[in-house]
């Protein structure tokens, strides 16, 4: 059953469409891979369904409710949490400090609150970093709170925003096992990913944006062999 | 000893008055309180939450002329100022954060700077209920001795420190906390920002309000020029802060006893006395550059710089 409907989104930013109509659905459960090249929408579309931006067009549709036009918090609220492409962290704050700030989201309890953090920060691989300062943690790890935090909001939905660039070899390995239990606890995935072999592994459903159009949607499977997807995006990443 | 110093230091403070200290002491240690207790309401906005305000003597002025106009007009005591002026200032709060928290950073400060401004110009012109530039006078002071005045602002001041304390420590706290890095990201973590932002800002007016009406009550005289000064009192509120640590426990009280005392002490230069604004300004400016944190957020570079020194 679909979870997060996208229904006819269009974002203008003055004269620039940044997404042009774009319709699809993810469905509970699954992993969603969304691809395109630099600059094709993709974090505009993460910002749309977050409620940082409001559709000029269209609308976005959790568990059947209207979301658009809400504010994010709210959103987050209704169950949709978001890693930033840029990363976020609450600099001046400990990595469990950070982690306790959105688990608080489902409690008033510290005790409550800290517990999920702590096992949150398990879960990602990031509890013996806890008391680290979060301004001097690596970009790896940076990443890795973010999923973190997002985790901790206790979503129904996940929204991972190139989670993976910058990473070594073995925190690639590592994220990967990461997203496969987050998607192990129930947990819907919507990821945007460069890294052709990761998304092609771990996706149940690709959709393709270019220019804020979308070009194509499919299993793994289907976009690999798409010529358009071909020509827009594999060519020029093979090429590069 | 971590637990028991902010008693241990309450009750230092509650045995001063019996060691028998001269009325000026008395008064120094007095506004040494007083401008603890507004920089640790302007540190729960400014320094926890990172909304800094250019304008808490809007606060301190409204709590000041609530008490004051309260007697004026009733007769009753300006005491009961206390009570009246947490509804009074909770309500100019609110709509002071409906307008200016909306703006970020930059702007922010900006609005809340104006704000003063106007409440200034107001209070001057409203004369039918501030009496103007005339000014408010209590006619018959509560005491002549100031040692109930140091206990009451004394109270105040432990009372604004756990409430601070017990706020910080609390998920009010984080979400401040994690307002001040980053309102995006606080945002995107089910954060009501506009909703945690107002709260910070009405906690933040109220204890500066007592403040204020602790202020009528005990300088028995208020005009719009003093209350709502943008220097006297906006200014020096946040250098107490700067100067004693932001958003620390301890930075306030620090910061109010060297400010107090640096007053004291450049008013009383002669010819030079006048300028202690620019020596104030100069102050700041050496403190941003050299202890960004502040005396207390800074101990440990201060405590090395003077280990060094002796080491020499
Ligand atoms: N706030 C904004 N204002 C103006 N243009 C924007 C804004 N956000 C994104 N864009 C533009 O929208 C297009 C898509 O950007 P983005 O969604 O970040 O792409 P992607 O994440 O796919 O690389 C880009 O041309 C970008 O410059
Ligand atoms: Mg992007």
């Amino acid at each position: 059953m679909a979870m997060l409907e996208i229904k006819n989104v269009s974002r203008f930013f003055g004269g620039l469409a940044a997404l042009t109509d774009i319709s699809f659905s993810v469905n509970k459960g699954e992993i969603l891979g969304l691809i395109g090249p630099n600059g094709a929408g993709k974090t505009t579309l993460f910002n749309v369904v977050n409620g940082f931006y409001s559709p000029s067009q269209g609308e976005v549709l959790f568990n059947q409710q209207k979301i658009s036009g809400l504010k994010p918090h709210k959103i987050c609220i209704r169950g949709i949490a978001r890693t930033f492409q840029v990363v976020k962290p609450l600099q001046r704050m400990s990595v469990l400090d950070n982690v306790i700030a959105s688990a608080y989201l489902r409690t008033h309890s510290r005790a409550v609150a800290e517990a999920k953090a702590i096992e949150t920060l398990k879960f990602t691989g990031l509890y013996d970093d806890r008391d680290i300062i979060s301004k001097g943690l690596p970009l790896g790890k940076r990443k890795k709170l973010e999923i973190a935090r997002a985790l901790a909001t206790g979503p129904e939905m996940i929204l991972l925003d190139e989670s993976f660039a910058g990473l070594n070899p073995t925190e690639l390995n590592e994220s990967i096992e990461i997203i496969r239990n987050i998607k192990e606890a129930g947990i819907t995935i919507m990821i945007i990913e460069h890294h052709m072999k990761v998304i092609m592994s771990i996706s149940d459903k690709i959709v393709v944006l270019n220019y804020g159009q979308k070009i194509a949607e499919g299993t793994p499977e289907e976009i690999r062999g798409n010529p358009l997807v071909v020509e827009a995006y594999l060519g020029e990443a093979q090429n590069a | 000893m971590k637990k028991t110093l902010p008693l241990f230091i309450a009750g230092i403070l509650a045995l001063l008055p019996l060691i028998g200290l001269s009325s000026y002491w008395m008064h120094i240690l007095i506004l040494v309180l007083m401008w603890s207790v507004i920089g640790m309401a302007w540190n729960l906005l400014g320094g926890y939450c990172g909304q800094v305000s250019f304008g808490h003597a809007a606060f301190f002025g409204v709590g000041a002329y609530t008490a004051g106009i309260l007697y004026n007009k009733t007769g009753v005591s300006a005491w009961w100022g206390m009570p009246l002026s947490v509804i009074v200032v909770a309500l100019f709060a609110l709509l002071i954060g409906y307008i200016c928290l909306r703006l970020k950073g930059p702007f922010f400060a900006l609005g809340t700077l104006a704000m003063g401004v106007i409440l200034r110009v107001t209070a001057e012109n409203l004369t039918t209920i501030t009496e103007g530039d005339l000014g408010i006078m209590i006619r018959e002071r509560t005491w002549i001795d100031k040692t109930w005045y140091f206990y009451i602002i004394l109270l105040i001041a432990i009372v604004s420190f756990f409430i601070v304390k017990k706020v910080i420590e609390s998920k009010l706290g984080y979400y401040f906390v994690a307002i001040r890095e980053d309102q995006d990201a606080a945002e995107s973590l089910g954060i009501n920002t506009t909703f945690y932002k107002t709260i910070a800002l009405t906690l933040s007016a109220v204890l500066t309000g007592l403040a204020g009406v602790f202020y009528t009550n005990y300088m028995g005289y208020i005009d719009p020029k003093i209350v709502f000064a943008l220097h006297d009192i906006s200014i020096v509120t946040i250098m107490v802060v700067m100067v004693g640590g932001v958003a620390t426990y301890w930075g306030p009280l620090v910061g109010a006893i060297i400010m107090v005392f640096l007053a004291e002490i450049i008013r009383s230069i002669p010819k030079l006395g006048a300028a202690h604004h620019t020596f104030f300004g100069v102050l700041l400016i050496v403190i941003i550059i050299y202890l960004p944190n502040g005396i207390t957020g800074d101990l440990p570079k201060l405590k090395r710089l003077f280990g060094k020194g002796k080491a020499a």
